[in-house]
């Protein structure tokens, strides 16, 4: 398959910073790649020098079969940016916005309202950006990262204003554009999302990529215990450790979890004792593998 | 739940699970092409490139207008400020050159009543001449300092009646008064007069305040514009990540500040029409034949006024600090070229300082071709060195540029 994106050992220090610590790795064509971190893991860093937006101290990018650094116009109709700072024109409205963006790439007034409603501001169309809420302009963004169709779209953290209906429609929304064989690079801090979302990801942390891979294939390779949950006090603490001796049991006052290889019996355990009040199973994440990766708790 | 629309605006049950992937994504999804460029294809080149830089030229031009016009401050700064100048200079200065004697004229004066009609006019120019019939009245009148004389005619004899309080006043009716006696005379002998004397004042003869202020005023409201219009777009366009954005999509640096200047130059047309508009309208404003010439001005003198701007946004790093910069620059700029008030009187070294700034070479050239009737080619210097100005500043301001505070 063709490699649309080629990073190679990409390094980016500031000062005593390591933003970026010699960083590889491929993007094929059409897929759908998330970059997962914790704040000032070098996500931003690095995907600012895929586009082509700051240089790298040291390492090749490849994208498109183009180098984007120094700013190659060639390139540039064919990608679609999301920065994760909004950056609009003062004193426009939505309408006007997105209409000049979509201008700059020689793409039609209608594209544009178009995309507006696919975003859901149409109502919001002669509202000043200034005057929009926090994710109604991360949506208006989006969208002016996408209004002229490119090859390759980047987000960085595409979701983070967005409240939780928002942000699934942004999901599909997003689906439906790698569906259309257009490759999608986002960054994000939910485990939930990329998991959901991503062909692949690379798991980033202090400038390095700790592993990169299929979230499911992360996630097995972990063969970590099933988390099942239930209310504290439906069984005593000591009473499951004798009833589990190979499970490890905790008890957070909340709710009582026992971690176990072998879910099912624990289950069926549980069940005849008609102890399953606030029962929650759940199984190895990425941020499991994030504590596995780093001995650290995920915390986004 | 939120009251603004979803993005994909449907079902909330449908959603809710997060991989269900509901209809209603595909339904509104966007067109499967979405006039995707051609590989490659749109670099630039070939008539799809040039048609697209001019749209994006537009656009660009479009949404630097609207955010100039949009912005309250920024009007204020640009066209009322100096409008409200232009308006209290030209109300407050501009009806002394015309301020006329009142003159009161008791009973009968042959001497002015049987004047031809052109030279009664004229003397109805210096002086506001009330017929009267009550001598002792009159007289009071110039007492209490309301009139300047009284006038009468007994005979042959002419009596003129004064206060030493007012003494100029005085002096000038008497001074029209001798000569229209002598004129008198001279026309009772029946021979042409052998001696003339023409006055001519060395000031300027055509330069009433109004025509000095108007040009004056209307280069500072040009120079506040244009430097504030670029250092504006500059540095706000910077903090908002917006020159960030525009260096990820295919317009070029030329478009971007090509757009930037025919807005300014549109900016400086509007506060020239504006000006003369009110100058004519209001305060006797006239334009001399050649006054077009100071439309190549006024365009280099945007030029050399955005290049102050680019330098005073070059390092600032936020607006505050970029116009307190330009305010730092403009006003001693307006000053010392004479925008407010002539420089005439100004000692030699500060007439030399003065040239150091663009404008006062714009308010030299429009001068001369707006109200002292030189020719258009009398100007072309000044445009020179205003372009100079232009190529000299934003060079420098080229070289201190960074497209972002990172
Ligand atoms: N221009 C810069 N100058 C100095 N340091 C920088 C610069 N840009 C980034 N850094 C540093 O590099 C590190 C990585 O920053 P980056 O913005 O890439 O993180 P991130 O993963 O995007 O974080 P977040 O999740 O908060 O967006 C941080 O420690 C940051 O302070
Ligand atoms: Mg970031």
């Amino acid at each position: 398959m063709a490699q649309t994106i080629r990073v190679d050992g990409v390094r980016k220090w500031y000062g005593d910073t390591h933003a970026v610590d010699g960083v590889s790795f491929d993007v094929e064509e059409g897929e759908f790649f998330g970059i997962l971190g914790p704040n000032g893991a070098g996500k931003t860093t690095l995907l600012e020098i895929m586009e082509g937006l700051r240089k790298p101290d040291d390492g090749e990018v490849s994208l498109l079969g183009m180098r984007p650094w120094p700013r190659n116009p060639r390139l540039l109709p064919r990608i679609g940016v999301q920065l994760q700072a909004s950056s609009f024109f003062e004193r426009l409205t939505a309408r006007e916005q997105i209409r000049t963006f979509a201008s700059l790439y020689g793409t039609p007034p209608a594209a544009a309202d178009h995309w507006l409603e696919v975003v859901g501001l149409t109502d919001k169309a002669d509202t000043r950006t200034e005057k929009l809420s926090g994710g109604q302009a991360q949506r208006l963004s989006i969208a002016c990262a996408l209004v002229h169709g490119p090859d390759v779209v980047f987000l960085d953290e595409p979701t983070a204003a967005l409240d939780p209906q928002a942000r699934r429609n942004l999901w599909d929304l997003l689906r439906e554009i790698n569906n259309q064989g257009r490759t999608v690079v986002l960054t994000t801090h939910h485990m939930d999302e990329a998991e959901l979302l991503c062909d692949r990801v690379a798991i980033m942390d202090h400038g390095n990529i700790l592993k990169s891979g299929p979230p499911a294939a992360l996630v097995r390779g972990l063969d970590a215990p099933t988390r099942i949950g239930i209310e504290t006090g439906t069984v005593p603490v000591d009473g499951a450790r004798q009833l589990f001796p190979d499970a490890e049991v905790s008890d957070d006052g909340v709710s009582l979890t026992v971690s176990t290889r072998n879910p099912a019996a624990v289950l069926s355990a549980l069940a005849d004792r008609n102890a399953l009040r606030g029962l929650a199973v759940r199984g190895a994440s990425l941020e499991d593998v994030f504590l596995d990766l780093t001995g650290r708790e995920y915390r986004a | 739940m939120t009251s603004e629309r979803p993005l994909d605006g449907d079902t909330l049950d449908a959603s809710t699970a997060p991989d269900s992937a509901p209809a209603s994504a595909v339904a509104t999804a966007p067109p499967a092409v979405v006039d995707r460029p051609a590989p490659g294809g749109m670099g630039g080149q070939g008539q799809a490139g040039r048609a697209r830089r001019t749209t994006s030229f537009l656009s660009l031009a479009r949404a630097m207008f609207l955010g100039f016009r949009r912005d309250r401050a920024g009007l204020f700064f640009t066209l009322l400020f100096p409008l409200v100048f232009l308006i209290i200079f030209g109300g407050l200065f501009n009806n002394t050159g015309t301020y006329k004697q009142s003159v009161l004229e008791v009973g009968s004066v042959p001497l002015i009543d049987q004047l031809p009609a052109d030279a009664r006019a004229e003397l109805g120019q210096v002086f506001k001449i009330t017929k009267v019939t009550d001598r002792a009245a009159a007289l009071d009148k110039v007492r209490n300092g309301d009139d300047e004389a009284v006038i009468e005619q007994v005979g042959d004899r002419i009596v003129m009646h004064y206060s030493a309080a007012d003494a100029t006043g005085a002096a000038t009716v008497q001074g029209v008064m001798t000569s229209l006696i002598q004129n008198a005379n001279v026309d009772a002998t029946g021979q042409p007069p052998k001696f003339s004397l023409d006055s001519d004042s060395v000031e300027d003869k055509s330069l009433s305040y109004i025509q000095y202020i108007t040009p004056g005023l209307l280069g500072y409201a040009i120079a506040i514009g244009a430097t504030f219009g670029a250092t504006s777009t500059l540095v706000t366009w910077r903090q908002k990540k917006i020159l960030r954005r525009l260096t990820l999509s295919p317009v070029g640096v030329p478009t971007v500040i090509g757009a930037r200047i025919v807005v300014s130059m549109g900016i400086a047309l509007i506060q020239t029409a504006i000006f003369l508009a009110v100058g004519a309208g209001f305060f006797g404003l006239k334009l001399s034949h050649y006054w077009w010439m100071s439309i190549p001005l006024i365009f280099a003198g945007t030029l050399s006024f955005m290049s102050i701007g680019l330098l005073a946004g070059a390092k600032a790093k936020s607006m505050e600090a970029a116009s307190a910069i330009a305010n730092l620059i403009t006003i001693p700029m307006a000053f010392l070229s004479g925008s407010f008030f002539p420089l005439d009187g100004a000692p030699g070294w500060l007439q030399g300082l003065a040239k150091v700034f663009p404008l006062r070479h714009l308010n030299t050239g429009m001068l001369d071709v707006m109200v002292r009737g030189k020719s258009p080619v009398s100007v072309l210097p000044e445009i020179g060195i205003l372009l100079a100005f232009a190529v000299v500043l934003s060079t420098i301001a080229a070289l201190m540029f960074r497209w972002d505070d990172i």
